[in-house]
């Protein structure tokens, strides 16, 4: 009975996998594919990539999704943190106010949020682009960033602080040499999320870019209309990188243990 | 240690600026009579009026409502068996299926619902597979199939993820005490997992329905041109169009559907777990 149950759970895992990473496989083989098609796999090429590399649209569209990522993952962390620790010695009235405006871009389609924001950059007649993509991912980066800061602040024993105060420590040190390595966990896991959500989001971009700045998204849906596989190739470059990525967040730390675990000497 | 407060000041004027101006502007835009400069101002309840009495307008909203329910049964019906053998596996068995769940939702959405494009096809993989066993080719791309398979592909995983949680922090001992009281593993099931599993259900159900409702590259893009859902009118009225004042109008109604119905929800957790109380 139990064996027979857990076969029928491994149906069901397989058939699970098999679903989530179908899309995926068949990206990377078709970005292989020797012909357009997007159906018949015809033979074995690297064209697409070459044309992808060759593409000023494709390349610049990539250069501009890491920029914003990187520029608003920077931004929003700093912010985010600062922000969390001040609102964290905050009266509760503030700490409310906040965390209700906060959950407003969080709980809202995002469609809701994008043109929200488009109608703000037109009524101040700031010309879309670049800058107003960046301002907008911001915007929706600070309240991931707080939201896994917060709990880390409120598990922080208050006495610290005040003990680190009392030791002479400035308001600043004791921020950065006690408050900060402290919550550290959450400010990586927040940053983290905040470059993944900037990283793949299409909806607000799609509406507070202009003057021909896409990210790899936007140029994803532009581009679907017509078949061109050289979007495969990119996205299999994506692929490769984020599971390398994953791939070393989640080895590093076992190795970095390992390595710690041989150089203590045993008690 | 009131010095930090200080330190939230400029967030707060950012959030000022930024979230709360710009929402304000959805609703402003909404009241007024298209057409105008922002500064004269004339109120008006007629881009309300116009959306509830268009019958192509109400079927659009219609349509994606069933369609974002479909989607979210679908999710919790596929959801929690797999789940619930997740949350059965050993603890290293368990991460690794976790990770592997949570690995495809970091490839972007776009390039996954592509994907699909490709698979869906008349001549595409699936229907190949469809003709070794003699059936088809079944139309798929551009119906309503298509769509909603997009949406489940898309938010299944965070269905999973939530009733995972809520089962992994399950206290075990609790299905021993049922099993020593006598209930059979159904009954234990029925009356100690599922009840405290609710809780993970219910954020489950908001995680997908919020964006099932309000989707529209996953009609665009797998339902073809003439599939238009909300999503897809307001983009419209935004970006061709360049009607504000009905495009916001629709936005607010399309929000407080979503207000609602996760009110609603939240009730139904709230009952259950009174219930559960009893």
């Amino acid at each position: 009975m139990k064996k027979k149950s857990s076969l029928l759970s491994r149906i069901v895992l397989v058939l699970t996998l098999l679903f989530f990473y179908l899309p995926i496989l068949y990206i990377i083989v078709f970005s292989f594919n020797d012909s357009r098609s997007l159906t018949k796999f015809s033979g074995f090429s690297l064209r697409w990539y070459e044309k992808m590399f060759a593409d000023p649209t494709m390349m610049e569209a990539v250069m501009y999704t890491v920029i914003v990522a990187v520029l608003a993952t920077a931004i929003s962390t700093i912010v985010g943190t600062i922000t969390a620790i001040g609102l964290s010695k905050s009266r509760r009235a503030v700490q409310l106010l906040v965390e209700r405006v906060n959950d407003l871009p969080v709980m809202n389609p995002d469609i809701v949020t994008a043109i929200s924001l488009l109608m703000f950059f037109s009524v101040l007649a700031v010309r879309k682009g670049l800058g107003t993509m960046l301002l907008a991912h911001i915007m929706f980066c600070i309240p991931y960033v707080m939201l896994s800061i917060t709990p880390k602040l409120r598990s922080l024993d208050p006495n610290l602080i005040d003990a680190a105060l009392d030791l002479g420590a400035t308001p600043f040190q004791a921020l950065t040499r006690v408050i900060v390595p402290q919550i550290r966990p959450g400010i990586i896991s927040g940053a983290l999320i905040a470059f993944t959500m900037s990283f793949d989001d299409f909806v607000i971009s799609y509406f507070t870019t202009g003057n021909g700045v896409n990210n790899i998204s936007i140029l994803v849906y532009t581009m679907s209309k017509r078949v061109n596989p050289s979007i495969n190739a990119l996205s299999t470059i994506v692929i490769l990188l984020i599971t390398l990525t994953l791939g070393i967040v989640n080895i590093v730390p076992v190795l970095r243990e390992k390595w710690s675990a041989k150089n203590q000497p045993v008690k | 240690m009131k010095q930090f407060r200080s330190m939230t000041y400029p967030y707060v004027l950012w959030i000022s600026v930024m979230i709360i101006v710009p929402m304000l502007l959805i609703v402003l835009y909404a009241f007024t009579v298209s057409g105008n400069d922002v500064l004269t101002f004339q109120f008006t309840l007629e881009n309300f009026h116009r959306f509830i009495t268009d019958s192509v307008f109400r079927a659009v909203l219609w349509r994606s409502l069933l369609i974002a329910v479909i989607t979210t049964l679908i999710c919790v019906l596929l959801g929690y068996p797999i789940a619930y053998i997740i949350a059965q596996m050993g603890e290293h068995a368990n991460t690794v299926m976790i990770l592997l769940i949570t690995m495809p939702t970091w490839v972007n959405m776009l390039v996954r619902t592509y994907a699909w494009m490709g698979i869906l096809q008349d001549e595409g993989v699936l229907n190949s597979l469809l003709g070794v066993f003699g059936i088809g080719p079944v139309q798929m791309i551009h119906t309503s199939f298509a769509v909603i398979l997009g949406m489940v592909y898309n938010f299944i995983p965070f269905m999973i993820l939530q009733i995972h949680t809520s089962l992994a922090k399950m206290d075990k001992s609790l299905l021993n005490a049922a099993n020593d009281l006598g209930a059979n593993p159904v009954q234990a099931f029925l009356r100690v997992t599922l009840p405290l599993s609710v809780p993970g259900i219910i954020s489950g159900i908001t995680l997908v329905f919020l964006p099932a409702v309000s989707s529209f590259f996953i009609p665009k893009l797998l339902g073809g041109g003439q599939y238009v859902l909300v999503g897809n009118i307001i983009e419209t009225q935004f970006l061709t169009t360049g009607d504000w004042n009905f495009g916001s109008a629709i936005s607010m109604i399309m929000a407080l559907i979503i207000m609602l119905s996760m009110y609603l929800t939240r009730k139904v957790d709230v009952s259950a777990a009174s219930n559960g109380k009893e």
